[in-house]
């Protein structure tokens, strides 16, 4: 999310009640700066003639969990006139709230679910990063929320929204959040001091000064001027007359423009996976498919082409060995190891794989017949289960370790001869009839085949598990047909199966279903 | 050494009279207590109070200086015991803990010293953990101060009205010869303000006069006739005593127009609260200069009869503002009006809520309705804040009907404290998850302390909690023969020292249990904060640390016993908790299971790191990384951790929907990624990056020899993809 944006409601202020103390409410996840934020404003206020009064509740929820810090100012001068002290609040009032900073766009939406946030007031402060919580983080699949209804809702329930990506600019700054949003705080000129001041604020404070002024300045102009710019998107670019432009052509001229965007970053995929040999066969295994799809599918959609051409893709450049040992040893990978670990020029590293193969893994890439031969043999078996006993740490930067990668890597060519590859084009094959012959007949069913590979990932258990649940599924669906909206009941199935890493939920449904090898239906 | 330091800010208790002290209540308390010429001060941590006893410890030299001793108690009840120094002696003490939890632990000491009384003042600082931040059951403090006889004190919620609070309740004591509750909430413990100081005060008689000078007087010991005597002592003396110097100093305040013909009767506490309710309810101003009469009770129990009377009976009716169950406070003032046939009608919890934290929404609800049923003219209904206003059918901001707010509740997830980056005991529970993968569910206790997180996803391991140090003692009742199947308990090493190695360990042994404990051992008691306890490997000047709970199991006597030092180790711990479940030896067996608390750890490093690299030290930094490319977006890595650090990021493939997993800056390297990774024989994606700051020549030799050889494969590598792709 590289935008930054300032949306303001221009509905003008309710007249103000006499004096009043200006609320700042802070949200915040513990250990995040929160504190260090709020010390700031109370500084800054104390040395402008304000009067400060700071309260949170942290607690545990230091620990990660959301907190939320509050913060009233009042001016000295108007106490001197009454003569007392102001009566200053302990906890935000829902509706009664002038600033609300959130340090993470999920508590920005907390915040406004509790209240705090009202068009008539609020100015709402927030950092577009995610931080994604424990349920969105356990999912099976994808159990992101919906970051732009966040967003949205900011729009329309703040008095103003400023918006951006402010972990982000104080990383790149060398600094922390806190010093970002109070640059942005300083910018939103809700507060009645100058910018100065603010900076002054983080003097005082004393601990790395030039970093968080860098960072504060850094928000503070650029909330002054939003930027809009756009998420980057991953696309694949082919060199003219490169060994993949023939495919690129045949793409272009004898495939639907709408599945472009997956078939040209399948056939760059499978090409580095296997040889060109392999992209052709991908292309001619797809075209029963788009036929069916054009007599079939609704008009411009060719949802069945485009799922198919994703899973087909997917699934031909399964991940063994031989692949996982051919990604770890690239130049580029390498590259990517040190810019993700911020490794400066003198600086040296070293990168260890944690890598743990089991039997099959070994049979997989393993010419076929000896493959079957290791598995179905037990004293070969136990054996070999004895040697891959404990993990192994594999030293990648060094020659040995990279020499073991890159022999499996050479593998490659004689792949089509494994266990698995076998393996794979059988079910690959069993998968594309069964979309073949349900097309015809129930078209949005023949779709809900075509995701289903989605449960086939990960390795070792977790590929177990998801292959069987595939499995299962295939063989319901002769049953299924006969009963109300298959296609409907085949996608449950699929949520079923990625609802737990257990099986329970899938059986659950099944039951539900009466689909229960022996239930009737 | 504790989370936080306060070592700057204890400079603030040096101020003497007149000067301005600027900070948070709980140093404000401190210094307090330095102005009423204390003695001795104790107490056990636990919020709101850890921070107290962190002041506490920065400014033991202060404390030393004007002769007051500090003690870190090894349990609640320890600290109310240590108040019998002002049993005999005109000394004056105070301790501290958190509340309810730490009162019922202390209620056994409070009993007695509330039976003796005191010669000198005793002040009992509870730190109210109620409502919004607390961590544990939602009761109140109220109840003892009933059942003992103590008087409680809740005063208003800014530094100037807890500092008199702190000075009268010793006074109040030793009027009343009662130790004196002092209730202090979350947020007042918490809050940031100024008050004008005071000169600190060196007790005229001290520990040393009372040490060499014995004095004992029989009719202070709890044992009859002394115990029936007390009694008597309570009501006729002690509790008249009370009361007059109540009156007579004040404690209690009136506010506001005395003429209106209703009022509201409010807990000190509620203060703050009430008054920016009655500000926008367009009641009062933000001084506090309000239209309606307010009866504040700095003093909540016990209630002084002619005061509420003379508040009361010019009045049709008063609201009582009293946080939390059971409403004490209201059943006192009904019994009062009836018994001196006084007809004013009470209000309180039929107008707010019975049950639950007084926010200021609440509070400002209950007073509209409460004035709308005395005098709705007060209210200006069009300026009623946002809060009291009827809901607004779908509001139509800036044009577009605003429909977000119901999708965006579904947007919005619970965000429950957890296991830090790194921390040490996330793997214990890994290792159990996947020991009970092989061996079948367990019927888990869990205790108080970080590892409580562990009932959360993506754990979900443990049944229930009884209480601090009593995880093993939760599962006394698991102990037949009739099943071969064993329990487990956890226990932190807080909990440990706190009580658990008797309540817990002795009981089990005592008892022949044949079930399984494992006790956390961090070096701290880390949810509170971090502090130094008996096994704590820190040098700490003025405690006595590193003591082996291990060797304290054995002392009393449990034969099986197994002490894992690198809980990241997650194969062999698995492995540990297997042996332990399955193994035919009976009797009780105890797993400990040791690693730094992270939090702390870092702390600790960090620095040092900076340092080392500064002074051109050859220093390896390690951090976990996730390939992209070869991560399918699973998760399953994710669900054996739970670690902040270890978190799902968009998916670089354009063919595949579901986010991949990715480790972040904050990621300390603790290893446990790699060790699950191997456990769990999960995938290959994961690998650990050594970054080596200020190499060494053999350092850079190997790197130029690796470089030329893999640069070279490498670029093999790319040509042979090149022939092929793009």
């Amino acid at each position: 999310m590289e935008t930054s944006e300032l949306v303001d409601n221009a509905v003008p202020l309710s007249p103000v009640k006499q004096a009043r103390a200006i609320s700042i409410a802070i949200l915040a996840m513990g250990g995040e700066g929160g504190g260090v934020l709020a010390d700031w404003i109370v500084d800054l206020a104390e040395h402008c003639d304000y009067l400060a009064q700071t309260t949170s509740v942290p607690g545990v929820a230091q620990r990660t969990g959301a907190t939320i810090y509050y913060v009233e100012l009042f001016p000295e001068a108007a106490s001197h006139e009454a003569g007392k002290q102001p009566v200053l609040a302990l906890m935000p009032v829902p509706g009664e709230v002038d600033i609300v900073i959130a340090s993470e766009l999920m508590e920005a939406g907390r915040a406004i679910t509790r209240g705090l946030v009202s068009a008539d007031r609020t100015t709402l402060i927030a950092s577009t990063n995610r931080v994604y919580s424990m349920t969105e983080k356990i999912a099976m699949a994808d159990g992101r929320v919906n970051s732009d209804a966040l967003i949205q809702s900011g729009r329309e329930k703040a008095r103003r929204f400023i918006s951006q990506d402010f972990a982000r600019m104080a990383e790149e700054n060398g600094s922390v959040i806190s010093a970002t949003l109070f640059g942005a705080l300083a910018a939103s000129g809700t507060l009645p001091f100058d910018r100065k001041s603010f900076e002054d604020a983080i003097e005082r404070s004393g601990v790395s000064v030039a970093s968080s002024k860098k960072a504060f300045s850094a928000a503070f102009d650029s909330t002054q001027q939003p930027v809009v710019g756009s998420a980057e998107r991953s696309s694949v670019s082919f060199r003219k007359a490169g060994p993949l432009w023939p495919f690129v052509g045949r793409i272009q001229s004898t495939f639907p423009s709408q599945v472009e965007s997956i078939l040209l970053p399948a056939i760059q995929k499978l090409a580095e996976h296997q040889d060109l040999q392999y992209v052709q066969e991908y292309l001619d295994r797809l075209e029963p498919i788009r036929d069916l799809d054009r007599q079939y599918g609704k008009r411009g959609d060719f949802g069945l082409l485009r799922e198919t051409a994703r899973y087909l893709a997917l699934w031909m450049s399964y991940e063994d060995a031989i692949r996982v040992a051919d990604l770890k040893i690239r130049r580029s990978r390498f590259e990517r190891v040190r810019k993700d670990a911020h490794v400066k020029d003198d600086q040296l590293v070293v990168i260890n794989e944690f890598l743990h193969p089991r039997v099959e893994e070994f049979a997989d890439i393993l010419p076929a017949g000896i493959g079957g031969w290791l598995l179905n043999t037990k004293w070969a078996h136990n054996f070999v289960n004895r040697l891959t006993k404990s993990g192994k740490v594999l030293h990648t930067s060094s020659i040995s370790g990279f020499l073991q990668l890159y022999l499996v890597a050479g593998l490659r060519r004689w792949r089509r001869g494994s266990l698995r590859f076998r393996r794979e084009s059988r079910r690959i094959a069993s998968w594309l009839g069964q979309i073949r012959e349900l097309a015809p007949a129930d078209y949005a069913l023949a779709c809900e085949v075509a995701e289903s590979p989605r449960l086939i990932k990960g390795y070792g258990d977790t590929y177990l598990l998801g292959s069987r649940n595939f499995e299962t599924l295939m063989t319901v669906i002769s049953r299924l047909r006969r009963s109300p909206e298959p296609a409907a009941r085949l996608r449950a199935l699929r949520e079923a199966a990625l609802a737990d890493d257990t099986g329970a939920k899938l059986a659950d449904k099944l039951r539900e279903f009466n689909l229960l090898p022996g239930g009737s239906s | 050494m504790a989370e936080r330091f306060f070592t700057k800010e204890v400079q603030t208790l040096y101020l003497g009279a007149g000067q301005e002290f600027r900070g948070e209540g709980i140093l404000a308390v401190t210094k307090a207590l330095l102005q009423s010429g204390i003695s001795y001060v104790a107490g056990y941590q636990g919020a709101p109070i850890s921070h107290l006893m962190d002041v506490l410890t920065d400014a033991n030299h202060i404390l030393k200086e004007l002769g007051v001793h500090f003690e870190h108690s090894a349990s609640e009840a320890t600290a109310a015991a240590t108040l019998a120094a002002s049993v005999n002696y005109p000394l004056r003490g105070a301790v501290t803990f958190k509340s309810t939890v730490g009162t019922n632990v202390a209620s056994d000491a409070l009993a007695n010293l509330a039976s003796s009384g005191v010669t000198g003042g005793a002040l009992v600082i509870v730190g109210e953990d109620y409502g919004e931040g607390s961590s544990i059951m939602q009761e109140r403090s109220h109840a003892f101060a009933m059942k003992s006889q103590m008087w409680l004190l809740d005063p208003r919620p800014n530094l100037p009205s807890i500092v008199d609070a702190v000075e009268k309740g010793f006074a109040l004591s030793e009027a009343s010869n009662t130790p004196v509750m002092l209730e202090l909430r979350i947020r007042a413990c918490h809050v940031h303000g100024r008050f004008i100081a005071k000169d600190n005060v060196r007790p005229k008689f001290t520990l040393k006069d009372a040490m060499e000078n014995p004095v004992r007087d029989a009719s202070r010991v709890v044992l009859p006739p002394g115990s029936f005597l007390h009694e008597q002592e309570k009501i006729n003396k002690r509790w008249p005593a009370a009361q007059n110097f109540i009156r007579e100093n004040k404690l209690n305040e009136f506010f506001g127009d005395g003429r209106q013909e209703f009022g509201i009767i409010l807990q000190g506490g509620m203060y703050n609260a009430v008054i920016r309710a009655l500000e926008l309810l367009g009641l009062s101003d933000a001084f506090g200069n309000t239209q309606i009469p307010l009866y504040l009770l700095n003093v909540t129990y016990p209630l002084i009869e002619d005061e509420v009377l003379r508040f009361c009976c010019s009045k049709r009716a008063v609201l009582v503002i009293e946080e939390g169950q059971p409403d004490f406070i209201e059943q006192n003032l009904h019994a009062i009006l009836r018994k001196s046939g006084v007809t004013t009608a009470i209000h309180g919890k039929d107008m707010l809520t019975m049950a639950g934290e007084y926010t200021a929404a609440v509070v400002t609800k209950g007073i509209l309705k409460f004035v709308e049923t005395m005098a709705p003219q007060l209210i200006d209904s069009g300026k009623l804040p946002t809060l009291a206003r009827p809901a607004k059918q779908p509001s139509v901001t800036n044009g577009l009907p605003s429909n977000s707010l119901p999708i965006l509740d579904q947007q919005v997830q619970p965000r429950p404290p957890s296991f830090c980056t790194g921390c040490p005991e996330r793997p214990i529970f890994t290792a159990l998850k996947l020991a009970e993968r092989e061996i079948g569910q367990h019927h888990v206790a869990c205790d108080i302390g970080c590892h409580l997180f562990s009932i959360l996803p993506p754990f979900n391991i443990g049944a229930h909690t009884m209480g601090y140090g009593l995880g093993w003692a939760s599962n006394a009742a698991f102990n037949t023969d009739e099943t071969s199947k064993r329990t487990i308990s956890f226990m932190g090493d807080g909990g440990f020292w706190h009580n658990g190695l008797t309540s817990g360990v002795g009981n089990a042994v005592f008892n022949q249990s044949d079930s399984v404990l494992v006790v956390v051992d961090n070096s701290y008691t880390a949810a509170t904060g971090g502090q130094d306890i008996l096994s704590s490997q820190a040098e700490n000047p003025i405690r006595t640390t590193r003591q082996s709970i291990a060797d304290a199991v054995r002392g009393v006597g449990v034969k099986w016993v197994k002490t894992i030092t690198r809980t990241y180790d997650v194969a062999h711990l698995r492995d540990v908790f297997k042996e332990a479940l399955t193994t035919k030896e009976k009797g009780p067996k105890v797993i400990v299971a040791q690693s730094e608390c992270s939090l702390n750890q870092q702390r600790r490093i960090k620095p040092l790191m900076k340092k080392r690299m500064e002074a051109g030290e050859r220093v390896v930094r390690e951090r976990f990384g996730v390939d992209a490319d070869t991560c399918t977006g699973d998760h399953s890595c994710i669900r054996l951790s739970g670690c902040p650090s270890l978190t799902i990021q968009p998916n670089p493939d354009p063919l595949r929907l579901d986010p991949v997993a990715t480790v972040i800056d904050s990621c300390v390297g603790c290893g446990l990624c790699g060790e699950v990774a191997h456990a769990a024989r999960l995938c290959p994606s994961f690998f650990r990056a050594q970054i080596i700051t200020n190499p060494t020549k053999w350092d850079h030799f190997k790197a130029r020899v690796r470089a030329a050889v893999i640069g070279f494969l490498q670029s093999r590598h790319e040509r042979r993809l090149s022939q092929i792709s793009a």
